[in-house]
């Protein structure tokens, strides 16, 4: 173990050493925009603590790190409060921080709308999820909804669900991390993300959910101090009026007043409510939140972090709105500073007006909230605030690839494969080979969507979450007639459905695959209206239809799992599991 | 837990009432939280007038986003009533069940 340790601490070093040569090699290759994404030593010294210290806390997570227990859940000693920032941090992504705020500086008001959705899907969780969760759950959210029913289909159907919107998830952060280091660093995309891949793996590996859970604690208290800070000093400028705030905005942005209104994002009723249920249906659905559920003692904890991840998520929200509008004020005035110049023949193209034409923010529209934090708090806090970005990613994708390996070593090798016959140490074993081998395809997928749209991949992710994950997991826990059959039929339809629909509209068809624009042959923003619909009927039909001995056993087992669920007797306690 | 308690739980009418009146309280919740927030988003659908009407004359600020840092208020806000009264109320009345059923 510590030998492993020893030889992995030194590769992530030569790594680390290996992605500053080759980013100072193809920054002097490059001369065209080196002198703004110069190396930042600053960022790259905060960043460095940031990861010296979570590391040191893995080193600590892995001397508790003995059991598959362990590895899942911490023990389940977690406290509600703690949970709840470790929520937190596990879904404040790198999307929300810079694709609000960069939604937000593009349009404006649009980006409240995405806040407000991602924000509305935790009092779902709260009333309807949290405490049946902890009750009848162990390690996965297929525990939960596998809890009557044939164990085989059941958990291969839920660990396919997880693992594909960990997928797309996985994506999303990837992407994120490769863009956010090339301002930061001036670093090759291909090192940031390996970088990421490789800490990540660490964290994962060594340390479980305990150490997942203390990085995602601790990144959370860094963004919403830094986030805090950016709102504070844009709004200081305004004496902290946010009409004035407004008024400069609609002054200087391109499109004036209509940042002041609701734009482009929705434009007719079936795709506005069909990205509300995918945003607020799909947060009930997302693995990797489902299984922070369990590291807590009971259901009285678990309803406390859900309370307070949405305190804290709530607040984050309204400070990335501010913050899009604060670099609207300050970033559009200062083009020189943070725009990318538009050439012409080697030289900056010049509008019709006289004035030299710029091409968009360095490293794309994403990098609003970056760019903001020079323009409030200088290079130092410029450093701050890409060091806690880059653990931002961090910390989400140690927390998708442990429920990634968890579908995979709980559900799919002990429960499907082994029927349950295996011991502790052989499934943490394959746990961890597990979280290696995603680390590697996490890195993969990083390269090959390089240049896909980070906020969109996110989309996906939450629609199958809830198309697939959510009517499972709703209908075994609260419907008593749902079988096997019915749970595994509908959650399939939704899906396929749900992918299928997504590749077919026009921000997949036409926006990323390049097809001709009017091709694509589903017109709405969002499959989650049909497939989550679908999924629901089916589930619904091929319950009522099933007549089967093994169906009668299922219907008669809900009432003990009713009274589990509801009360919490017979639930797994605190690090007893 | 033996099969005796859930058998005990089973036939408690207070089980019955406990469960009930907690999925009718989730249910109002859950309800109130969906007419927020698809109130709000089919006013976008539908009314992009309203929502971008001025908060008063000589103002920028439109009405849209006062209503929608309510709606993100109103979320947290509806989240820890629930949880207050699940943590007290609720839990005092399970544990009364269970304290019954295994003496």
């Amino acid at each position: 173990m510590s030998i492993t340790h020893k030889n992995l601490f030194v590769a992530i070093s030569g790594l680390a050493l290996l992605a500053l040569a080759g980013g100072a090699l193809a920054a002097g290759a490059d001369l065209g925009q080196t002198t703004k994404q110069a190396t930042n030593w600053t960022a790259i010294a905060m960043f460095a603590v940031f990861v010296g210290a979570t590391l040191y806390i893995t080193k600590w997570a892995a001397s508790k790190t003995k059991s598959a227990a362990d590895f899942y859940t911490a023990g389940g000693g977690i406290t509600g409060f703690q949970n709840g920032l470790a929520i937190a941090g596990d879904y404040m992504s790198a999307a929300s921080f810079l694709g609000i705020s960069g939604l937000v500086f593009a349009s404006g008001f649009d980006g409240l709308i995405f806040s407000i959705g991602w924000l509305v899907g935790w009092p779902v969780i709260t009333f309807l999820m949290a405490e049946r969760l902890r009750n009848l759950g162990k390690f996965t959210f297929a525990d939960v909804a596998s809890y009557r029913f044939a164990q085989t289909p059941l958990r291969s159907f839920a660990a396919t669900g997880t693992l594909v919107v960990v997928a797309f998830y996985l994506i999303a952060q990837m992407v994120g991390a490769g863009q956010l280091i090339k301002v930061l660093f001036g670093l090759e995309y291909i090192y940031a993300v390996m970088l990421v891949g490789v800490i990540m793996m660490m964290y994962v590996l060594f340390g479980g959910m305990t150490a997942t859970t203390w990085v995602q604690i601790i990144k959370a208290v860094m963004l919403l101090v830094g986030a805090t800070f950016m709102a504070v000093m844009v709004l200081l400028q305004f004496n902290f009026s946010p009409e004035a705030l407004f008024a400069k905005a609609v002054e200087v942005h391109a499109k004036h007043d209509s940042i002041m209104g609701p734009g482009a994002l929705i434009n007719d009723p079936i795709s506005a409510i069909s990205v509300g249920m995918a945003l607020m249906f799909g947060t009930a659905g997302l693995p990797h939140i489902l299984m922070r559920f369990f590291t807590v003692p009971n259901a009285k904890e678990a309803r406390k972090s859900v309370a307070w991840a949405t305190t804290w998520i709530g607040y984050f929200y309204i400070l990335t709105f501010i913050i899009g509008f604060g670099a609207v004020v300050m970033l559009i005035q200062d083009p020189a500073a943070y725009y990318v110049p538009k050439m012409v023949d080697g030289v900056q193209a010049i509008g019709a007006d006289g004035n030299p034409l710029w091409d968009g923010l360095k490293g794309g529209g994403n990098m609003a909230a970056v760019h903001l934090a020079n323009a409030v708090g200088g290079n130092m806090f410029l450093g701050f605030i890409s060091a806690v970005a880059f653990a931002t990613i961090l910390a989400v994708v140690a927390g998708l690839t442990l429920s990634g390996a968890s579908a995979v070593s709980h559900d799919l090798y002990a429960s499907v494969w082994r029927h349950g016959n295996v011991d502790s140490v052989t499934e943490l074993r394959v746990s961890k080979i597990t979280t290696v081998i995603l680390g590697i395809i996490a890195v993969l997928l990083g390269i090959i969507f390089e240049k896909q749209n980070v906020a969109f991949m996110v989309m996906l992710a939450f629609t199958v979450a809830c198309s697939a994950n959510f009517p499972v997991l709703f209908m075994s826990v609260l419907w008593k007639n749902c079988t096997t059959k019915g749970a595994v039929a509908g959650g399939t339809v939704g899906l396929i459905l749900s992918v299928a629909l997504t590749i077919m509209s026009p921000a997949v068809w036409e926006a990323s695959l390049g097809n001709p624009k009017g091709s694509a042959m589903f017109p709405y923003a969002s499959a989650a209206i049909f497939s989550m619909t679908a999924a629901f009927f089916v589930i619904w039909l091929v319950s009522i239809l099933d007549n089967s001995a093994q169906a009668q056993k299922e219907r008669a087992l809900f009432g003990d799992q009713l009274i589990r669920s509801e009360t919490g007797v017979g639930a797994s306690g605190a690090s007893g599991h | 837990m033996s099969l005796k308690t859930y058998e005990r739980i089973r036939s408690n009418p207070k089980f019955q009432a406990f469960v009930s009146k907690r999925n009718r309280f989730s249910i109002i919740m859950s309800i109130l939280m969906i007419i927020a927030y698809y109130g709000y988003i089919l006013l976008i659908a539908f009314n992009k007038p309203f929502l971008a009407t001025k908060m008063g004359p000589g103002l920028v600020t439109s009405i849209g986003i006062p209503m929608g840092v309510g709606v993100i208020l109103f979320t947290i806000i509806l989240t820890w009533i629930y949880v207050r009264r699940a943590n007290t109320e609720f839990d005092t009345e399970a544990e009364a069940i269970i304290k019954e059923a295994t003496k």
